[in-house]
């Protein structure tokens, strides 16, 4: 099934579509969460689901994250495509006993019988002025549980097809949206006026079904001096940076952080010989220390300096203080420096 | 088994999903709501055993009747001075609410979250409590600080995360702390705070103390596994604490029927854990009351936790971030057959000659004039901008005691980082 039209969508629109799109391909898609039914979730993302699909595939759940995750599971066990939403991720944690000990093993301790094919949505990450309860980005806590892959889309157009890829993956998948750019491609300058989707090539979204297969990277902009790792928000912060140093720098955006597209980074990483990685998660044990350390591994006959790291800090995320915390654009630039300083004498 | 035949013929099974009465349009009707006469409940011996008073779980206490008139055994008795500070420190709570949440729709600050119609929840229980009770709110129980007498410019100060915030801008607004006050730090988390209750509680009992530990929640988040973690340990130790779920009818967008509402009352999930449950008309201030000091009683005695579920409604939003023109029928807080616990102790007050329209009249402008000073004073400490109120070393301050290593380097990152920063504004500037 093919549908040739575009329309222009926010990255909201983008997943509340993906959804709607699975749904009306798939009976066994059911989509669930804390006010995802009639009110069509708190940023709206299943918007009008309860009413075309009936509150039986999509519908409220109590406030409960373990038993969100759980059911899921179950569900999963049964046959269903669950696509469930944690309202925030900061409020993942009492279902993770669910996703680490459950959903992530049942595939390999029941030797292939039972399976659990299912999506966990949650938007992530700062920049609202929403506290440290409704800011972190845990993403490197599901990379370091075996047998969840992890997605971050970064524009509405990848946002779809991830999704849509994620929902019909025979595996769990955790799918953070990060929120800060569900209505426009924040690249970390707070200062200016919001920029709407609309004026963002990616945000024409195709309306019929459509993947973007989990595990392949993008590259963005292809360049010779340095390699930015980057995924989510930081890819626009990645790129705003790029352009106004005017660096010829590679810009991966990783979308999936596991299966993580090595291939990719390596090929780049060897091109190149520099690495910046970004994330706002903070930094000791954040998934920068892994793609550091593959980089290492892998690249290091290639490298001309340090790998860098522009990371949140190691504290929970302040409300006032959320743009001295938030990786944005000085932190990029002064990594920048270091790395393509000439370490050879 | 039951049946080994697989091609028996069974009727299909359908997947039940609760559906609120009303939604957005629909005419009210809350005439089925059970609601007994104000006097009809017993008040069994605060010794009593969790058995003997398993129907206080599904019935309703209430003490204010038709007639504004105190009634029933449960009538606390308080005098006429109590009253009126009860009223005060409710009419303060909502003139409070009404100017924040102003200030925060004039962009003054990030989000703001009002109890408008539950002040009786935490205000008549705080009365009933001692000062030096200690309290674990949820974050809808701004009022326990307000009958404590805390000071307005210290909260406004927090709100607007701006330089004199005791928390130093860390926390989203309304997320109070104060030690001082026995007032636990609010998480952004839901039902973390009733265990730790329940904990404080049995650390009290241990060392022999006499304070005992209230805490409150949601009838929608009493739905989450803390809840429950509390419970079993609140009964196996008969922990000193009293666990207040406010049953205001909404969380966000989803009704009680999604925490299990439907199925039976909220003071029931008592019973199954062996603690004594009461179910209260949250709207009357003296039920309130009277339940709270029942419970601390009970608690003070060793006799036990007690589970109260204040039967309210949530007359406003969740907070400033949703619509409930969106999930719910506009006509429900009008139509709430309990009333308002500001208006229903205002009558009783007059209704025992102990007051009148002009003094409630004055006293609200009292409070409005309060508050407006408050703020006035709390906006010369800043409001929430682009923050940089606090100085920015405070963000690595107590992660830990001591700062280890890394948060030294990092915060000596975050300062070069600024400076560069500002290099560039003044490049930019002197250009």
């Amino acid at each position: 099934m093919t549908d040739n039209g575009t329309t222009q969508r926010n990255m909201i629109q983008a997943i509340n579509n993906a959804m709607e799109v699975c749904m009306e391909r798939d009976e066994n898609v059911i989509v669930f969460g804390e006010d995802v039914g009639y009110y069509g979730g708190v940023f709206r993302a299943t918007a009008g689901l309860q009413e075309k699909f009936g509150k039986r595939r999509a519908f409220d759940t109590p406030i409960n994250e373990c038993g969100i995750i759980g059911v899921a599971v179950g569900m999963a066990a049964y046959g269903l495509k669950p696509v469930a939403e944690i309202q925030f991720a900061d409020y993942i944690y009492p279902g993770l006993d669910q996703l680490v000990s459950e959903a992530a093993r049942i595939r390999y301790r029941s030797a292939g019988e039972f399976t659990a094919p299912m999506v966990v949505r949650s938007p992530f990450g700062g920049g609202i002025f929403g506290g440290q309860t409704h800011s972190q980005s845990p993403e490197s806590i599901f990379t370091h549980i075996c047998g969840v892959k992890t997605v971050i889309p970064s524009t509405p157009y990848d946002a779809k097809g991830l999704l849509i890829a994620a929902i019909e993956d025979p595996d769990p998948v955790v799918f953070f949206e990060p929120k800060r750019i569900y209505n426009g491609p924040f690249d970390g300058h707070y200062d200016e006026p919001v920029k709407p989707w609309s004026k963002h090539p990616a945000s024409q979204v195709p309306d019929g079904h459509y993947v973007i297969p989990l595990g392949k990277a993008n590259v963005l902009r292809e360049g010779e001096d340095v390699t930015f790792l980057v995924y989510g928000t930081m890819v626009h912060v990645a790129m705003r940076a790029v352009e106004e140093l005017g660096i010829d720098a590679e810009v991966i955006d990783l979308r999936t952080l596991l299966p993580l597209d090595m291939e990719a980074i390596e090929a780049s990483v060897k091109k190149t010989g520099r690495c910046v990685i970004m994330h706002e998660a903070t930094r000791t044990s954040g998934f920068g220390a892994e793609l550091s350390a593959l980089v290492q591994e892998r690249c290091f006959y290639h490298l001309e300096a340090p790998v860098q790291r522009v990371t949140g800090y190691d504290t929970p995320y302040p409300h006032s203080l959320e743009w001295a915390y938030f990786p944005g654009p000085v932190r990029t630039r002064l990594a920048l420096e270091r790395v393509m300083e000439d370490v050879s004498g | 088994m039951a049946a080994d035949d697989p091609g028996r013929n069974l009727p299909p099974l359908e997947l039940y999903v609760p559906e609120p009465k009303y939604r957005p349009g629909d005419p009210v009707d809350f005439s089925d709501i059970d609601i007994p006469p104000a006097g009809a409940t017993a008040r069994p011996d605060t010794a009593a055993s969790h058995d003997d008073m398993r129907d206080h779980a599904y019935g309703l206490v209430r003490v204010l009747d038709e007639d504004h008139k105190a009634v029933g055994p449960w009538d606390p008795k308080l005098d006429a001075g109590t009253l009126r500070k009860i009223l005060r420190a409710m009419a303060l709570t909502r003139a409070y609410d009404e100017r924040m949440f102003r200030a925060q729709r004039q962009g003054k600050t990030s989000f703001y979250m009002k109890c408008t119609g539950e002040e009786a929840v935490a205000i008549a229980a705080t009365f009933a409590l001692d000062r030096d009770d200690m309290t674990f709110p949820s974050y809808r129980q701004q009022g326990i600080l307000i009958a404590r007498d805390w000071s307005l410019v210290d909260m406004m100060n927090q709100v607007y995360s701006n330089k004199k915030d005791r928390l130093k801008g860390r926390q989203l607004p309304i997320m109070y702390s104060t030690k001082q006050g026995s007032f636990f730090s609010i998480s952004g988390n839901l039902a973390t705070q009733v265990p730790q209750a329940v904990g404080w509680a049995m650390a009290s009992a241990a060392k022999g103390d006499t304070r005992i530990a209230a805490t409150w929640t949601g009838e929608g988040s009493s739905a989450e596994g803390d809840f429950h973690s509390a419970c079993i340990f609140a009964a196996v130790y008969k922990a000193p604490v009293i666990l207040n779920v406010v049953n205001n009818q909404w969380a966000i967008s989803s009704f009680s029927g999604f925490a299990g509402g439907d199925q039976t009352t909220f003071a029931a999930r008592a019973v199954g854990y062996g603690i004594a449950g009461l179910r209260i008309d949250g709207n009357d201030a003296l039920a309130v009351y009277a339940a709270t000091q029942w419970a601390a009683e009970r608690a003070r005695t060793n006799k036990g936790p007690t589970l109260i579920e204040h039967f309210t409604y949530r007359a406003e939003g969740h907070s400033t971030s949703d619509d409930p023109a969106q999930y719910r029928s506009a006509d429900e807080a009008s139509e709430w057959p309990l009333g308002d616990p500001i208006a229903r102790l205002k009558n009783h007050l007059i209704q025992i000659g102990e007051w009148d329209e002009e003094r409630h009249a004055a006293m609200d402008e009292e409070c409005a004039g309060r508050v407006k000073t408050a703020q006035k004073q709390a906006e010369k400490n800043g409001i929430l901008g682009h923050g940089l109120h606090q100085p920015l070393e405070t963000m690595f301050e107590e992660v830990f005691e001591e700062m280890p290593w890394h948060l030294r380097e990092q915060e000596q990152d975050m300062l070069d980082e600024n400076e560069a920063a500002n290099n560039v504004a003044k490049t930019r500037n002197d250009r």
